[in-house]
């Protein structure tokens, strides 16, 4: 098996005050995943897959559990210690006008953190990085002086990319990048991540709620339910033999375009 | 381009931001006139003595209580009249802009400074920081405003620096509670959540990304304070807390038109337009200045 | 052949914001009594426009500057405002996309469920609470006597929109406008509201204008459907015959494009660029009648 790259083990998550007895919402959850794997987490609101993605990253705090980034533990680390291994794990946020600063151009937004972390020399060194990078993610060099309001839905989707595959990163956390897109643009910017994260041999956490776009992008997938996993495995066969009645009823609950006059008719869903 | 940008400190900022600024700005006709009106208030008080056809402070009781143009009686070269001792409006008008003025830009810019720089470091760190910062506010908005002032003029005396200090330490705390509210909000925003994830240090965090965004808030929040600055100020002239009577302001002028308006109304009726107009000009300029600088709004 | 309910023809709008940019381009469609039309296409085709012309409540910025919308023969568009807001809310009503901000927060849902019966139907408050708890029940919310106490915060997305579909109900209307009802829902949820829609619609042999982005939610309970791109109707006619018979390149793109579990090798097909340039083409054209078939 492939080196194993990320590891959690046993995590928990309370928001709020703890001794005041906050509200958990992830309880104990294990998840691992090798280099060069895409692993699908689904779920439907409140399931903490969200939470779960940020606690990866160590955007928010676990109550308990380890998480394991290489050969590291990154549990508690403060955010000192977290800045060299921050170049290696990226995001790709859900809203791209919400997750690109609406006051910084796009050239700032994605040359920053070339500089920041020294990957770039200098800004013409940086420059030549971001046009490369703009046009291997399909976006024209003109794109660099605007800001983020002035660019369509799928360039702004296509610059949030670029800002992470710009710091060659290990591993990828991509939360539900295509819900706000299109149907056409959805499949454009998906080939696109499928095509960067095996060129550059990306690990990749994909959180969805559409089963249908995990299908298409993941190796695995993880299925959670209030804040737990409830079921795990290859994609091909938890999706052809789903073991859980809950991923059963996900699956059910998708409306394929075609036809079907039984599809409603069905029982009701708990 | 990006190479000359190189050697300026923020080497990757982008231009095209204050072009479209200045564009919106041009097409917005509320934010032209209200400019152009302060614009015009900045170069009286910066020329008044050029410009003010008499001396301010010059007595002629042979003159007392002359008509504005128009009227019977008067007296040419006394444009808008002259008050019960003979001083002629106009210039005392023209020369009253000079505190005016000099109160709305240090008064508010201090109040703003001090409150901006709390509200965000409240915002944006929480925890302690916002908890002192927030009593202390609290605590200090509970102090009647007035007896504030009046104690500090007790203190310091009566004087322009009395009206400033009891204008900003008033009035601090009305930047800090906004800009704390704003900066928690941003502070919310996936993009705040992507510099993290970037490893940015939270000080630069605040500053390079947040403080951006805060700007429009802030920049409309000075403009109505300049607008409460003029008024404060020429409030504490009225009852003769402020500069020393020799000195025209049109709060000094307006208390001393009040006295003679059966006399002569035009004493008191162009220092409260000159007060009227400045104040609905600042407020003007800040509500277009917002939505010029919203990248959003301004679609 | 019967009069329909609907007939929209002719009907073109502009945006003024964008310096008169078309936003809807001589769209026609009709809509017979009971049918459920799907309105389907991808941001700025015009389906929201065409739904708010017919609702009345298209933004400042855009201006219809063709054709007629007729319901039951009358173009709403010309008539007088008062018998306007007479058929509004009474013969066509909406069921909103965020039942979040369409259910006033300050309010309890007995108020907001009642006010059109005592106001349109001029119920007294007894009768109208009878018929708003049998209106809840009827879509099966458990507990009706709470949920009439409850706020709109105290409830859960899925109960707010059978809540908003018991409203929009609640006058017998002959149209109800669902305008992507099911958007901000999860998918679990979206089929239970689908079939609560499908069975209400039914039951009162009401019609339907079901907007939405998603060609599986229009495959399930849409009987007839109107593709549009650009404004434009690019392919109308029945479901089951426009999905799996496509005429236009668009619209087989379009079903190529969408991801489908049961079919990991197909779907991601991205639109390829020759038939973004046949629509501009066609966008381009002053009239083709030939695509718009019922």
């Amino acid at each position: 098996m492939a080196e194993l790259l990320l590891e959690a083990r046993g995590i928990e998550v309370t928001y709020g005050n703890r001794r005041k007895g906050g509200v958990k919402v992830l309880h104990g959850v294990d998840l691992h995943l090798a280099r060069g794997e895409t692993i699908g987490i689904v779920g439907e609101s409140g399931s903490g897959k969200t939470t779960l993605g940020r606690a990866l990253l160590r955007l928010v705090d676990v109550s308990a559990g380890e998480i394991r980034f290489g050969r590291q533990v990154i549990t508690h680390l403060d955010d000192r210690a977290m800045r060299p291994l921050r170049r290696r794990m990226q995001m790709i946020f859900q809203d791209p006008m919400a997750s690109l600063n609406p006051r910084h151009s796009i050239r700032q937004i994605l040359g920053d953190p070339l500089l920041f972390h020294g990957l770039a020399r200098n800004a013409a060194d940086a420059e030549e990085r971001i046009r490369r990078m703009l046009d291997r993610v399909g976006l024209a060099a003109v794109v660099l002086g605007r800001n983020p309001h002035e660019l369509s839905g799928g360039q702004r989707q296509r610059v949030g990319i670029a800002r992470a595959a710009l710091l060659e990163p290990e591993f990828v956390l991509a939360d539900e990048i295509v819900s706000g897109l299109d149907v056409s643009t959805q499949a454009q910017v998906l080939n696109l991540l499928k095509g960067l994260s095996r060129d550059l041999g990306l690990s990749m956490a994909f959180i969805s709620h559409d089963l249908s776009v995990i299908r298409a992008v993941c190796d695995r997938v993880v299925v959670m339910r209030n804040g737990r996993v409830e079921e795990e495995g290859d994609c091909a066969s938890v999706f052809a033999a789903p073991q859980s009645a809950y991923t059963r009823l996900l699956l059910d609950a998708i409306p394929l375009p075609e036809v079907d006059d039984t599809w409603l008719k069905e029982p009701a869903p708990a | 381009m990006a190479e000359r940008r190189a050697e300026t400190s923020s080497p990757l900022s982008g231009d095209r931001v204050h072009q479209s600024l200045w564009s919106t700005l041009r097409r917005d006709p509320k934010v032209l006139f209200a400019g152009g009106f302060l614009l015009l208030l900045v170069l009286l008080a910066i020329f008044a003595p050029f410009i003010a056809p008499k001396d301010p402070l010059e007595q002629d009781l042979m003159l007392g209580t002359l008509p504005p143009a128009g009227g019977s009686g008067y007296e040419p070269g006394y444009f808008l009249g002259t008050d019960d001792l003979g001083r002629d409006v106009l210039s005392r008008l023209i020369y009253g802009t000079r505190i005016a003025l000099l109160v709305a830009f240090i008064a508010a810019g201090l109040a703003a400074l001090f409150g901006t720089v709390l509200g965000l470091l409240a915002g944006w760190y929480g925890g302690l920081v916002d908890i002192v910062i927030s009593r202390l506010v609290e605590i200090w908005m509970a102090f009647p405003p007035v007896l504030l002032s009046i104690l500090l003029v007790a203190v310091f005396g009566s004087g322009v620096h009395s009206v400033i200090a009891a204008i900003v330490i008033i009035d601090w705390t009305r930047f800090c509670r906004v800009i704390r509210a704003e900066t928690m909000g941003q502070a919310r925003l996936d993009y705040v959540i992507a510099a993290r994830t970037m490893g940015y240090p939270k000080l630069r965090i605040l500053i390079r990304e947040i403080l951006p965004n805060v700007l429009p808030v802030l920049v409309a929040l000075l403009s109505l304070e300049m607008g409460i600055a003029v008024i404060v100020e020429a409030i504490l002239s009225f009852v003769g807390l402020s500069v020393s009577s020799d000195t025209p302001t049109w709060g000094g002028m307006i208390a001393q038109g009040r006295q003679i308006i059966y006399q002569g109304w035009w004493v008191l009726t162009f220092p409260l337009m000159a007060l009227f107009a400045t104040v609905l000009a600042f407020n003007q300029l800040g509500d277009g200045l917002r939505r010029a600088l919203d990248p959003v709004l301004k679609r | 052949m019967m009069t329909p309910l609907l007939s929209i023809s002719g009907l073109s709008a502009i945006s003024l914001r964008e310096r008169g940019a078309p936003i809807l381009r001589d769209v026609s469609l009709s809509l017979a009594r009971g049918e459920v039309r799907g309105l389907v296409g991808e941001s700025g085709a015009g389906k929201s426009t065409i739904a708010k012309a017919l609702l009345g409540i298209l933004p400042g910025t855009v201006k219809v500057t063709a054709g007629e919308i007729r319901f039951e023969g009358r173009d709403l568009l010309t008539m007088p405002q008062k018998d306007f807001r007479a058929i509004m809310g009474s013969d066509i009503a909406l069921i909103p996309q965020d039942p979040q901000t369409a259910l006033n927060p300050g309010r309890r849902i007995e108020a907001q469920l009642t006010d059109g019966l005592r106001l349109r139907r001029g119920m007294d408050a007894k009768n109208a609470r009878e018929r708003a708890l049998s209106l809840l029940a009827e879509v099966h919310i458990r507990d009706p006597e709470r949920v009439l106490k409850a706020y709109p915060h105290e409830l859960s997305g899925g109960m707010r929109q059978r809540i908003m579909i018991a409203s929009a109900f609640s006058l017998e209307p002959k149209l109800v406008v669902a305008d992507e009802p099911t958007t901000a829902l999860d998918v679990t949820v979206q089929k239970q509201i689908l079939r609560l829609i499908r069975g209400m619609q039914e039951a009162h042999g009401t019609a339907v204008i079901f907007v939405t982005h998603d060609l599986g939610v229009v495959a399930k309970i849409c009987d007839t459907v109107t593709l549009l791109y650009g404004g434009k109707v690019i392919e109308a006619g029945p479901t089951a015959a426009v999905l799996s018979h496509p005429r236009h390149a668009y619209t087989r793109a379009l079903i190529a494009a969408g991801p489908r579990y049961d079919r990991p090798d197909a779907g991601l097909e991205p639109v390829p660029q020759a038939v973004f340039d046949q629509l501009q083409a066609e966008l381009a054209m002053p009239f083709s009648s030939e695509m718009n078939h019922g």
